[in-house]
């Protein structure tokens, strides 16, 4: 007689708890102006004088508070790459390319998409995506402001 | 601070779901293992240190829900909660616990259930802040891939390199029988794997893991009475980075893991690690990441892990076997993880790791990596004291 397979009993849960969360003064400052004006500011340390990008109301290397607004392009230069093709709870919806982007005027790098460019084939989207690529920001129309305001950076070369 | 042995280690077997056990009943099982192997009681052991990542079981707080099952109920007790890094800062703890004098005997224990959420990468993800950074759908494996990508560009490391690794970590899992992932397979396999994130394809990236991981420290005069063959703890460091990736100079290299190596080095004495070292158990749920932690910790120069990889220098008989035991890419139990990276490497110098015994392994290093690419612990080991 074969044995019985041993029954473990499952017991479902799930978590969906809404959440609001506050920007603060210096990132709310920083929304408005993308919202606003489509402008990107960074902000500059008054001790070590490097550019944040995202800004913050302190620089942590220096431990001192930030109080200079800088405007920084919307234009810069992919520093590192991956290009996602799973698809995860909640997340967006696959391909997305994932860059760090030295936008011009910044002395750190801020995380945003790469997009424009046909993704869907890997071998192909990974020399449209290149470390090293030119990229320039898409605004949306309709702005709420948030990072997604911007709806991805785009290859300056591309179509 | 005073001299500290290993007098147990022990941990489960790992697997996509431990059905047959709760959080607590693993936990026991963990820490009994671990008993056996010192040959102690649950009496004997003062103080508790208990490593987990939160969000993974579904459960805030499982160290709670634990207790029991670690034999902690009336014990002193802390909860250690770094990321990737939990478990061997759990073991650092308690290692701080005995050589401070605090106490004689204190444990480790780390449980996770990885594989009860359906996914974990949307876990990783609300690590990331939800003002700046959150939307950009980064979650752990980004972090791997842009390495990955990075180290690509500025030192010419290949796919196929990658691919070495990930074949090197499976064929060592295959002789550790509690590896979670048991698969034979050849670089070709590794590179017509599906592409998960470029550069990153399947076969290049850690499963989840269910598991527990206990490790009992004890100052040198209990070690004595209790243990005939302990492991010493030499050296120990950890050290943090900022939060933003993208405050990094270059991703490609893993700056404060070189700090946090010089650290270690100089606490345990080493000035040669290639030469001195016999085994490194090294963190890396994606290939990309022994790259950058060979290289970090000065195994070799920057940018030359590949090839050294291609000419089987950290293969288990070359000058210096990495991951032994097959590596987080085959069993990822995340808050366990560091702890079991120490288990391994105490396994090693006391020569009990079996099937994936490195011959003759005298000293071994534990490191674990956590948060946003941004923790790092480390533990070296001997068979002897120094």
């Amino acid at each position: 007689m074969a044995e019985k397979k041993e029954e473990f009993i499952k017991v479902k849960a799930n978590w969906n708890i809404p959440f609001t969360h506050s920007a603060g003064k210096c990132a709310s400052h920083f929304f408005q102006e993308m919202r606003e004006k489509k402008r990107i500011l960074g902000i500059r340390c008054p001790k070590c004088q490097r550019v944040m990008l995202p800004p913050r109301s302190f620089c942590e290397r220096c431990f001192v508070a930030t109080t200079d607004w800088v405007p920084v392009k919307d234009e810069g230069v992919v520093e590192s790459v991956s290009i996602n093709y799973m698809e995860y709870t909640g997340m967006p919806k696959p391909p997305y390319a994932i860059a760090f982007i030295r936008l011009d005027g910044s002395d750190s790098n801020l995380m945003h998409f790469v997009g424009g460019v046909d993704l869907s084939d890997w071998k192909k989207a990974k020399d449209l995506v290149k470390i090293g690529t030119r990229v320039k920001a898409v605004w949306k129309e309709e702005r709420e402001g948030r990072m997604t305001d911007i709806m991805y950076f785009k290859p300056v070369s591309a179509k | 601070m005073r001299r500290v042995a290993i007098i147990g280690v022990g941990q489960t077997k790992f697997r996509t779901r431990r059905d047959d056990a709760t959080h607590e009943e693993l936990t026991f099982e963990g820490v009994s293992r671990t008993l056996e192997d010192a040959g102690l009681s649950i009496s004997q052991i003062d103080s508790f240190i208990y490593g987990t990542m939160d969000p993974f079981d579904g459960v805030n707080s499982p160290d709670k829900w634990c207790v029991g099952g670690a034999g902690a109920v009336g014990k002193p007790f802390i909860k250690i909660s770094t990321g990737g890094t939990t478990g061997l800062t759990a073991g650092i703890a308690a290692y701080h616990q005995v050589a401070s004098g605090a106490f004689d005997i204190s444990m480790a224990v780390c449980t996770q259930r990885v594989g009860v959420g359906d996914d974990a990468q949307s876990i990783l993800n609300t690590c990331v802040c939800p003002i700046y950074e959150r939307d950009a759908g980064a979650g752990a494996i980004s972090i791997g891939a842009h390495q990955a990508s990075r180290h690509m560009f500025k030192y010419g490391s290949t796919d196929y390199q990658r691919a070495l690794i990930s074949v090197d970590a499976h064929k060592n899992a295959l002789n550790n029988p509690n590896a979670h992932i048991q698969v034979d397979v050849n670089p070709e396999d590794v590179l017509n794997s599906r592409m998960i994130e470029w550069p990153l394809r399947l076969l290049e990236c850690c499963p989840r893991s269910d598991g527990a991981c206990a490790v009992i420290f004890a100052s040198e005069e209990a070690a004595k009475k209790l243990c005939p063959h302990p492991a010493w703890v030499w050296g120990e460091a950890s050290i943090l980075d900022s939060y933003w990736w993208g405050e990094r100079p270059d991703l490609a290299d893993w700056d404060v893991l070189s700090l946090a190596g010089r650290r270690l080095f100089k606490m345990a004495g080493i000035s040669n690690p290639l030469k001195e070292i016999d085994v490194a158990e090294l963190y890396a749920p994606f290939t990309s990441q022994i790259l950058l932690e060979l290289e970090a910790l000065g195994f070799c120069g920057h940018g030359e892990a590949g090839p050294l990889i291609e000419k089987g220098v950290f293969k288990m008989d070359g000058e210096m076997a990495v991951t032994p035991s097959g590596g987080v890419l085959c069993t990822n139990p995340i808050g366990a993880t560091g702890l079991v990276r120490l288990t391994e490497a105490v396994l090693q110098v006391t020569g009990k790791a079996g099937q994936h015994q490195v011959p003759g392994a005298e000293v071994a290093l534990a490191h674990a990596w956590g948060g946003t690419m941004q923790l790092h612990a480390l533990m070296i080991v001997g068979k002897h004291k120094r």
